[in-house]
């Protein structure tokens, strides 16, 4: 019993610990995005430019095929259920609603936790493990302005740009599907859709991938930061890191969904 | 008036997790002097140097780099105070994803106003400076041993520190390259007058470069001197320690048995 007592302590101060390690760094990081100049720590827009590459020019083609293939799935289960009620001309406006609220914004942030999340947990654990970390502390350089602020404006710029691709690309393959199988035509397709979807179902979705960026950011960078030991610790924390960033995302989509 | 000395150690304890390695050290060190730390394995070398270089903060006591508190120094402050020294790690701990070139240029990006052209020209001054002058475009992971620990002597020196510190230089080298690279440490102190730190069990090294010698032993400093003094040194540990004669352990059968039995 004091054991199982004892391991919960431990197991909830790790938390505490993990999410105050996490929160300061991002802290950090945007303190010295506004204020770098004044403390000699200015953060370079070179590497800001490099993570947005990285990040969202570079995961463009997965995250617009996955998103295609979602918008096909949602057509051809929609279709499916609506036909049991001959209703299977209105699939148009369930995915009006769930594409650009829900389906987008989630889809991509999985994709980019699988992609950019355990990317960036392995660089910046092997940067932990080879000492650059500590090279860049010695030369003057904050690890906070060098690693982790152009890491973090990298997904959160890169974040909202791929939802809107998400959306846009799930929309054009469910409205391929539908008109080959309903022959409903584009432009009353597009006119359907663009009648139910409103700047708020949009806006929600945009909302929902910047805190998903700063999930993503809080979570892989941290994990990667506390790497200590050997290469086997590194391969865990990178596995670790994508586990967490999706249940994070997850998490906080379903607070979202329950809030908003 | 005298100048301010770069580094002073006042009454250092540092270690890990609340249980102290480095005992009340205190230590200062003259501009353009070559000061070498030794010890033995375990001796605290590597978190004495931990604490010199703002790696780690200490239980007690300070560091002043330039006249100036490095621990007491908020963060950025620091940070600036840290512009001023250059480390060259035992590992190189180059950036494994840049080139040599790029790493030497590293700090010079970051910490000046230069403009490209002329980091460029800085940056093959550096190389050549350690002899890797045509090398600059290879990564890390290409480079020999020695090749290493020349290229994190080059990115040390980018910004000419008045000090800097090294870490094993000539650990796990070839008898000539630890010679060529013992003759690039006395070169930096000539040339350009700079303090140096350096970190080693390497006697012949030590010897060879060392203005003074610090000794940590348990923690401790139990000396400080030239290589001459230390040679005429009663002390048996530090005499253990030059002539390589290893410690005689008490025997404890007891406490070995309970070690062999995982107790």
């Amino acid at each position: 019993m004091t054991d199982r007592i004892t391991q919960t302590g431990q197991a909830t101060i790790n938390i505490v610990t993990a999410v105050g390690y996490a929160s300061i760094l991002i802290w950090d990081s945007i303190l010295l995005l506004f204020m770098g100049k004044r403390v000699n720590q200015p953060v370079r827009f070179h590497l800001i430019v490099d993570e947005i590459i990285n990040a969202g020019v570079k995961a463009m083609p997965v995250v617009a095929l996955m998103s295609a293939t979602i918008g096909v799935m949602l057509s051809i289960q929609g279709i499916h259920t609506l036909s049991i009620f001959g209703a299977e001309t209105q699939v148009t406006f369930g995915l009006a609603i769930s594409i650009p609220r829900e389906f987008a914004p989630l889809i991509t942030g999985i994709l980019v936790a699988g992609r950019s999340g355990s990317q960036l947990t392995s660089r910046v654990g092997s940067m932990q493990l080879n000492g650059e970390i500590d090279a860049l502390t010695v030369m003057g350089i904050a690890p906070a302005r060098y690693v982790v602020a152009p890491s973090l404006i990298g997904l959160l710029v890169s974040l909202p740009v791929l939802v809107v691709i998400g959306n846009l690309a799930a929309f054009s393959a469910a409205g391929l599907y539908i008109h080959a199988t309903l022959g409903i035509g584009p432009d009353a397709y597009w006119a359907d859709i663009l009648d139910v979807v409103t700047i708020d179902d949009f806006l929600h979705g945009i909302v929902k991938s910047f805190i998903f960026a700063i999930l993503l950011a809080m979570i892989a960078i941290s994990l990667g930061m506390r790497v200590y030991g050997g290469a086997e610790v590194l391969g865990k924390s990178t596995t670790q890191s994508v586990v967490t960033c999706i249940a994070a995302i997850i998490g906080a989509d379903t607070v979202f969904a329950l809030l908003l | 008036m005298a100048s301010v000395p770069p580094i002073i150690v006042e009454d250092l304890q540092g270690g890990y997790n609340g249980i102290p390695v480095i005992h009340g050290c205190n230590m200062e060190i003259a501009q353009g002097e070559i000061v070498v730390i030794m010890g033995g394995s375990g001796s605290g070398k590597s978190t004495f140097l931990k604490h010199l270089i703002g790696l780690k903060e200490p239980m007690q006591g300070d560091v002043k780099l330039f006249g100036q508190s490095l621990y007491q120094a908020s963060v950025y402050q620091r940070m600036d105070l840290l512009k001023g020294i250059g480390v060259a790690f035992q590992s190189g701990a180059l950036m494994s994803s840049m080139t040599i070139a790029e790493n030497v240029a590293l700090p010079l990006r970051e910490h000046t106003d230069l403009d490209e052209e002329l980091i460029q020209v800085i940056t093959r001054m550096k190389l050549d400076f350690v002899n890797l002058l045509g090398k600059d475009h290879l990564l890390p992971s290409e480079l020999s041993g020695g090749m290493l620990k020349r290229a994190a002597v080059a990115r040390a020196i980018a910004l000419d520190p008045k000090l800097t510190f090294m870490d094993e230089p000539s650990a796990g080298l070839d008898p000539v390259i630890a010679a060529a690279l013992d003759d690039l440490i006395i070169q930096l102190k000539e040339s350009l007058g700079m303090s140096v730190v350096v970190v080693t069990h390497e006697l012949e090294s030590a010897f060879k470069i060392a203005d003074r010698i610090v000794v940590l032993d348990r923690g401790y400093i139990i000396f400080s001197g030239t290589p001459d003094e230390i040679k005429k040194s009663d002390n048996t540990r530090i005499q253990n320690l030059i002539n390589r004669v290893p410690e005689e352990e008490d025997f404890d059968a007891e406490l070995y048995a309970q070690q062999l039995m995982g107790q």
